[in-house]
């Protein structure tokens, strides 16, 4: 086992077997975890690579290039790994989420409003603490905006900096 | 002289024109096909109350007359991206398949990236290119509200772009050897963003449209060399200087194995000019598309497509 270097992006191994970096998640274990997590289809992310670059940040790429890619970005960023309670990233719950079955949670307009803004809310919620996928409807359907931390009774918007607005009201 | 007044000989209608350059340019929004429908971002910017109109030449490019384009929830998830008008025209003049492998070679911050994307259904290859580090967070920052997952991002001087990292004379059945198509969305003395930038003409000096030209044609002769042989290269700017347009087209023609082809163009425009400043330009720059504010109520725009190796 060799470290894992933070400065370039790796191919995950495919499975744990073929490990080489110490530590490092393989593709079938975060193809399962978010299978798992969301209730997505088995076959949803094939044809895919997955990469790290740091400590812990997977990359989803619909392409594949030789490893190591000296690169600033190889499609986007889908979970965070190396951590107790691995956690998806907000664009990829946006991105993948549509169809997931699982560990979603629905808000209403207003608590929707106050999620994206970052605010920590109390919805009712009677199914497993940890990261959720956090929806409401727009135009007919569910859509996800993002990932909420759900632990005490509170669910925790972790949705970043960038990504927070604070919509107007409309009627 | 204000730099506009050196193109009035070109212009077919100086005071529309003139009247266009002064006025302000409509808020307009591209639909993300990554993401939603047209039907259904639509809808949603219905439902917020949020007036829009598709333009007449395409239904997902959208004109917002009252809004900004970014207080919305379209825009929260990644359905709706801020983008003039004009701006979306090179990305459909290049119209890259699904599964292709496409070099945008002056990148950032994304807007005809995040389409290109968008125009290969998220498949295939897009390699993201831009020599400015600073501009291409904000290239990253889009693409990942986009959910593009097709992209490599790369930090190079794009006259010097190597395939190497691509994986270039390797075996391996992904490596790239040359791409299908190239977007050159040059740097350049923005002349035609006037009426989105008012200071736009406060740098402008003659000295800098030469040496941006410069720039402008290693590039572009660099794109046709790491594009296959019948693979096709769109050349682009948002200036009206020849300097930056049709000479450099006419250097590239000069210097590179290509050659100019026709627009189908679904805007206004008038043709690529063949003499300026007592130079005359090989006669196929003609086939370039030169589009000014008053034509479609846009911006200032050029485009020209070229075929490698034909
Ligand atoms: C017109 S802007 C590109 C706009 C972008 N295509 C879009 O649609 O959002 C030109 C870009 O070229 C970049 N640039 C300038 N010189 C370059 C070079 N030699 N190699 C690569 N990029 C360069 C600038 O940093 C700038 O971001």
């Amino acid at each position: 086992m060799t470290d894992n270097d933070g400065q370039r992006f790796d191919r995950l191994p495919a499975t744990a077997a073929e490990r080489e970096v110490a530590g490092r998640a393989s593709r079938a274990e975060v193809i399962d975890w978010w299978v798992d997590r969301f209730g997505l289809d088995a076959d949803t992310f094939d044809g895919y690579t997955f990469w790290e670059k740091g400590a812990g940040k997977i990359w989803i790429f619909a392409a594949d290039l030789p490893s190591p890619v000296d690169c600033e970005g190889v499609g986007m960023t889908f979970l965070r790994t190396r951590q107790e309670h691995w956690k998806p990233t907000t664009n990829a719950v946006q991105r993948f989420g549509g169809a997931a079955t699982r560990n979603v949670i629905e808000l209403d307009p207003d608590e929707a409003r106050r999620f994206l803004a970052g605010e920590d809310l109390t919805p009712a919620w009677d199914g497993d603490w940890g990261y959720l996928l956090v929806a409401h409807r727009i135009a007919g359907e569910r859509e996800p905006i993002g990932v909420g931390l759900y632990v005490h009774d509170e669910l925790r918007s972790v949705v970043p900096k960038g990504r927070r607005a604070s919509l107007p009201t409309r009627e | 002289m204000t730099p506009l007044e050196r193109y009035e000989s070109l212009v077919d209608d100086v005071a529309a024109f003139r009247a266009a350059c002064d006025r302000p340019l409509p808020a307009v929004v591209r639909v993300n096909t990554i993401k939603t429908t047209v039907d259904r971002a639509r809808d949603a910017l219905d439902s917020e109350g949020i007036a829009h109109e598709p333009t007449d030449w395409h239904p997902g490019v959208l004109r917002l007359p009252e809004d900004s384009p970014g207080r919305n929830w379209p825009h929260a998830h990644g359905w709706i991206h801020g983008q003039e008008e004009v701006s979306n025209l090179p990305a459909l003049v290049l119209d890259p398949d699904p599964g292709d492998r496409v070099w945008d070679a002056c990148a950032a911050p994304g807007s005809k990236t995040t389409q290109l994307a968008a125009l290969m259904d998220d498949r295939g290859l897009l390699v993201g290119n831009d020599n400015n580090l600073g501009r291409l967070s904000a290239l990253r920052h889009n693409a990942e509200r986009l959910g593009v997952t097709n992209i490599a991002v790369t930090n190079r001087d794009a006259r010097n772009f190597s395939l190497k990292p691509l994986g270039e004379g390797s075996d391996r059945p992904t490596a790239v050897d040359a791409f299908d198509h190239a977007l050159v969305d040059a740097p350049c003395s923005c002349e035609g963003t006037i009426r989105k930038n008012p200071d736009a003409f406060d740098t402008w000096s003659l000295d800098h449209v030469r040496s941006v030209a410069g720039v402008q044609k290693g590039i572009l002769r660099r794109a046709v060399q790491a594009t296959r042989p019948g693979g096709t290269v769109v050349y682009s700017t948002c200036t009206f200087a020849p300097e930056e347009n049709e000479a450099v087209l006419d250097h590239v023609l000069d210097a590179e194995d290509c050659r100019l082809v026709d627009i189908d163009a679904p805007l206004e425009g008038v043709p690529g000019v063949t003499e300026w400043a007592g130079e005359r330009f090989d006669p196929s720059v003609a086939k370039a598309l030169r589009i000014y504010p008053h034509h479609n109520d846009t911006g200032g725009f050029f485009c020209a497509k070229l075929e490698v190796g034909a």
